[in-house]
């Protein structure tokens, strides 16, 4: 007589855990606050943000321009909150690509097995071992910038992760009884992976998503910045602190507050996924 | 006894590869080796082992969850190796398991209406209203609440849950029922339980069943006709219960001395068991029982015994038992 | 050698604390086995955990008021330190999975001579050689040779023997065995309850042995306990306990197990679950479950009475006082 075995069980109090963890709030308040700000961007925004105004450059934070103006007279306020947007779209965008892609990936290698589960996990460890930027840059130079082929390029940088992820538990899952008396009784192979295994993982591909996006925002940030990202004068927090860059020494508001705002958003995201972490697997806590 | 046999299975085999690598040959494990018996319709044969003796492996392969190497498999007469998709569908409906582990054996994330009614679906035994009916009728089978059919399984206990692995087995009205361990993992009375709960059903629904146990009290309940494994052989066959007052067989002998009993006078009785298990990797010569075995002979080590019928519908295989009237068991 | 008395341990779930083992007290002397026989969620293996003071302190405590004596020396209240001159080397425990409590990046050696080491301040030269001493003693063969292998090269029930090694390197007085046979096989496990009938008697140990299996109980047993919910509903010696069960639980479990030495026309399965440990209420924690059960027992918890020099039970039918 052996031990259940209560691994991959479905995770029950991991709301009542997260929601007793303070950073996690911490976490949420801010990821809030940047989709309240991305959401109400034309609202609460008082310029246009394309909206030059030669007479009006780099004018220091005051009462009417909350956090000054750019080289081109743009409120700065203005562009960080539609660039929240662009950064915010772009990632989700990203993220869900990958998470699709990837999971799809890993599951049928671990599923499958054999031959291919090697080739697909070596594939797999050279993409890892690409530096993230260094993936993006080649993707986004092969297709040519635009908004589509950033996130295409920036999920495939977030592929591998999602892949790996879902690999592992795959493999125990589908020499679980449950899977082989779902074969005993008949289901097909794409009915036990569709209804049985994939359910079973979504856990690991929440928590994974969560802490990914923020790598996704940092990549997309880090594109702009090289000049690979959404062409100005479309405003993104990458292309905001290129900008600034080159008026630093006058007006170092112009890089730093999106280097801020990017800021909070990672740490958000972090957070929030370190809490979601932590709730559903409270073992890997200790270290 | 054997008027047409529900399951007939004829040498059956099992290879693994182990090990190996660029500069090392795999060793062959082999987990069943030319494995004989027959199921008769209504009737439940039971198949015990110890570790390592490939009870598990082979019933696995009975139901193609494994794909045997070696010999035939019949089913209701029909071969079931060379059987498409459609037809291997329509086997898995007449043929069902129960397994083991009543933790691992159900999705976690599914109620146990969905759990019951997804066989209906997929073989299209009901529609709509249907499946409630039937959901309803195998979980009062298995005596379970029908309010249960809303809940996931980690609200029930160990024996709950084996109920439910029975209910799900039933739901498609299988002939034959392959039990691999099903009361192992549960406490004695939730155990006695799920035992009554067998019986019953073989009764009403008259069906078949191979019951694979190491529990030799268990077994001698439950079923008509036992085959002992070892080593991925049948050592022994016979009815019950002949078998466990009468063992022929050594290792049978052995293991039935060494079954604790709740009664304190028959522990004076206890063997001394020899040696350890034999790992598959590295079978003895001849008989692989031989090493172990009180009453070995020369011959035990060169020669491997066939298994042979030795009358009153029992057979074994074992050099003690030759006579050369005897007859190879076919 | 070992007495326990008004053993309660708690647990807390939901904030609250719940009584797992309530009031148990049994005693082992020398050359003796208790066996103490329940199915899951009786308290059985947390009585032996308490034993050793391995109640983990996050969920669980052992109430005051209980007491455990080793050799006369109170161990419910000792700093920790203290209990560890204690653990492993007058009480030692072995486990039902030995792979679980081997160290599997020592070699089972290493394991044995650092239990001796720790315990009897012997030299590491020393220690190796009492290491493969122990090891010979519970029939590793080759013992010299596989002391330098690691438990995974070891069959489950050579590690079992490893582990009973450890614990009785240090000659201690009393061993605790949790379900030490249920993962092996029969034949094995034969060996190793022979392995351990022997070494009892060698040592002059005291045995508390805990198992489900009734059949066990029959083969290692002086004497029984029989646990349900937390309590000890009957005590007897092994002969009696077999002939005449007194607890109708006791009665009901013999009734629903097969046997392979006879046939039984038909096993009587006792209806109900086990309660958890939240749920037991006043009264009898069996009487929803008993068939003898009268008004009183459901309103009132039943005394362990004394029926005479050997039994005790724990039930007002069957328990004869007022």
């Amino acid at each position: 007589m052996s031990m259940p075995d209560t691994t991959l069980e479905p995770v029950r109090g991991w709301t009542h855990r997260f929601r007793a963890n303070p950073t996690s709030w911490l976490g949420i308040v801010l990821i809030v606050a940047v989709i309240l700000a991305a959401v109400l961007a034309p609202h609460i925004s008082s310029f246009d943000p394309l909206e030059q105004s030669v007479g009006d450059r780099l004018m220091a934070p005051s009462a009417e321009h909350f956090l000054g103006t750019d080289s081109f007279g743009r409120d700065v306020l203005s562009r960080l909150l539609h660039a929240a947007r662009i950064s915010l779209t772009i990632g989700v965008l990203s993220i869900a690509l990958a998470m699709v892609l990837g999971s799809a990936i890993g599951v049928a290698a671990g599923y499958v097995g054999g031959w291919f589960d090697s080739m697909v996990t070596a594939i797999l460890d050279v993409l890892l071992s690409f530096p993230t930027l260094l993936l993006g840059l080649m993707v986004v130079a092969m297709l040519g910038p635009s908004i589509e082929n950033l996130v295409i390029a920036i999920a495939l940088t977030e592929l591998a992760p999602f892949a790996r992820v879902v690999r592992a538990p795959t493999i125990v899952l589908k020499s679980r009884d449950f899977i082989e008396a779902g074969r005993a009784l008949g289901f097909s192979d794409v009915r036990l992976v569709v209804v049985h295994i994939i359910p079973n993982l979504l856990s690991e591909v929440v928590v994974v998503a969560s802490l990914w996006l923020a790598t996704a925002i940092r990549t997309e940030a880090s594109l702009s910045f090289i000049g690979l990202g959404v062409k100005p004068p479309t405003a993104t927090w990458g292309g905001m602190i290129r900008e600034g860059f080159e008026n630093i020494l006058d007006a170092p508001w112009l890089a730093v507050a999106p280097g801020i705002a990017i800021l909070i958003t990672v740490l958000g995201l972090n957070l929030m996924g370190d809490g979601l972490r932590d709730a559903i697997d409270p073992k890997a806590r200790r270290d | 006894m054997n008027v047409n046999p529900i399951l007939s299975v004829e040498g059956l085999g099992k290879r693994f590869s182990s090990g190996g690598g660029f500069f090392s040959r795999a060793t062959q494990v082999h987990a069943v080796v030319d494995v004989t018996f027959n199921v008769g319709p209504q009737t439940s044969l039971g198949l015990v082992g110890e570790s390592g003796c490939g009870k598990s492996t082979l019933a696995r392969c009975l139901l193609r969850l494994i794909e045997p190497d070696e010999g035939r498999v019949l089913f209701e007469n029909e071969d079931i190796a060379g059987l498409l998709r459609p037809a291997l569908r329509r086997m898995r409906q007449r043929m069902q398991m129960v397994f083991q582990d009543p933790y691992a054996s159900l999705n976690p994330r599914r109620t146990v209406f969905q759990t019951l009614a997804e066989p209906l679906r997929v073989h299209g035994l009901a529609k709509g209203d249907g499946i409630e009916t039937r959901v309803g009728a195998a979980l009062a089978e298995v005596g379970l609440p029908v309010d249960s059919a809303k809940r996931f399984p980690h609200e029930f206990s160990g024996g709950q849950r084996q109920r439910i692995c029975i209910a799900r087995a039933l739901v498609v009205e299988p002939r034959l029922i392959i039990a691999d361990e099903p009361v192992s993992a549960l406490d004695v009375s939730v155990q006695a339980q799920v035992l009554k709960l067998l019986e019953g059903l073989r009764e009403r629904h008259g069906l078949s069943l191979l019951f694979v146990s190491h529990d030799l009290g268990v077994v001698r309940h439950v079923c008509d006709r036992v085959a002992v494994m070892y080593l991925g052989r049948i050592i022994e066959e016979a009815p019950v219960p002949e078998i466990f007052d009468q063992p022929l067989h050594p290792y049978t002998q052995m293991l039935r001395a060494a079954s604790p009993v709740p009664d304190p006078q028959a522990r004076f009785a206890l063997p001394r068991v020899m040696g350890e298990i034999p790992s598959a990797m590295n079978p003895p010569s001849g008989c692989a029982f031989h090493p172990r075995c009180p009453q070995a002979m020369a011959r035990c080590s060169e020669e491997r015994p066939r298994l042979v019928d030795v009358g009153a519908g029992r057979c074994v295989a074992c050099h003690l038992h030759s006579a050369a009237s005897a007859e190879p068991f076919v | 050698m070992l007495d326990v008395r008004s053993l309660t341990v708690e647990f807390r779930s939901g904030g609250v604390w719940h009584p797992a083992v309530r009031s148990v007290e049994f005693a082992i002397a020398r050359n003796e086995t208790l066996a103490v026989v329940g199915e899951s969620g009786s308290g059985k293996s947390v009585t032996a955990l308490a034993v050793m003071g391995l109640v983990p302190a996050a969920s669980g405590r052992v109430a005051a008021g209980s007491s455990i004596r080793v050799d006369g020396r109170e161990l419910v209240g000792l700093p920790e330190k203290a209990l560890d001159e204690v653990r492993g080397n007058r009480v030692a425990m072995i486990f039902q999975e030995p792979m679980t409590a081997l160290n599997p990046t020592m070699t089972v050696g290493e394991q044995v001579a650092e239990s001796v080491r720790v315990h009897r301040g012997l030299g590491a030269a020393a220690a190796w050689s009492e290491s493969q001493r122990v090891l010979d003693q519970v029939k590793i063969p080759s013992a010299s040779k596989r002391m330098r292998d690691y438990p995974h090269q070891f069959s489950g029930g050579m590690r079992q023997r490893v582990m009973i090694a450890m614990a009785l390197a240090c000659q201690p007085a009393v061993l605790l065995a949790d379900e030490p046979t249920t993962a092996l096989d029969v034949t094995i496990q034969a060996q190793v309850l022979s392995l351990i009938e022997d070494l009892k008697k060698e040592f002059g140990l005291g045995v508390l042995f805990i198992t489900h299996n009734l059949g066990v109980v029959a083969l290692v047993a002086d004497r029984v306990a029989v646990m349900y919910a937390g309590e000890i509903v009957e005590t007897a010696n092994v002969s009696g306990l077999f002939a005449a069960p007194l607890h109708p639980y006791t009665e009901a479990l013999l009734a629903s197990m097969p046997r392979v030495d006879r046939d039984i026309s038909a096993i009587e399965p006792i209806q109900g679950n086990v309660p958890s440990i939240r749920e037991v209420g006043v009264g009898c924690a069996f009487a929803p479950r008993c068939r003898l059960a009268q008004d009183r027992c459901s309103r009132e918890r039943p005394p362990l009475s004394r029926i005479d020099d050997t039994r005790t039970v724990r039930c007002w039918v069957r328990g004869g006082t007022a």
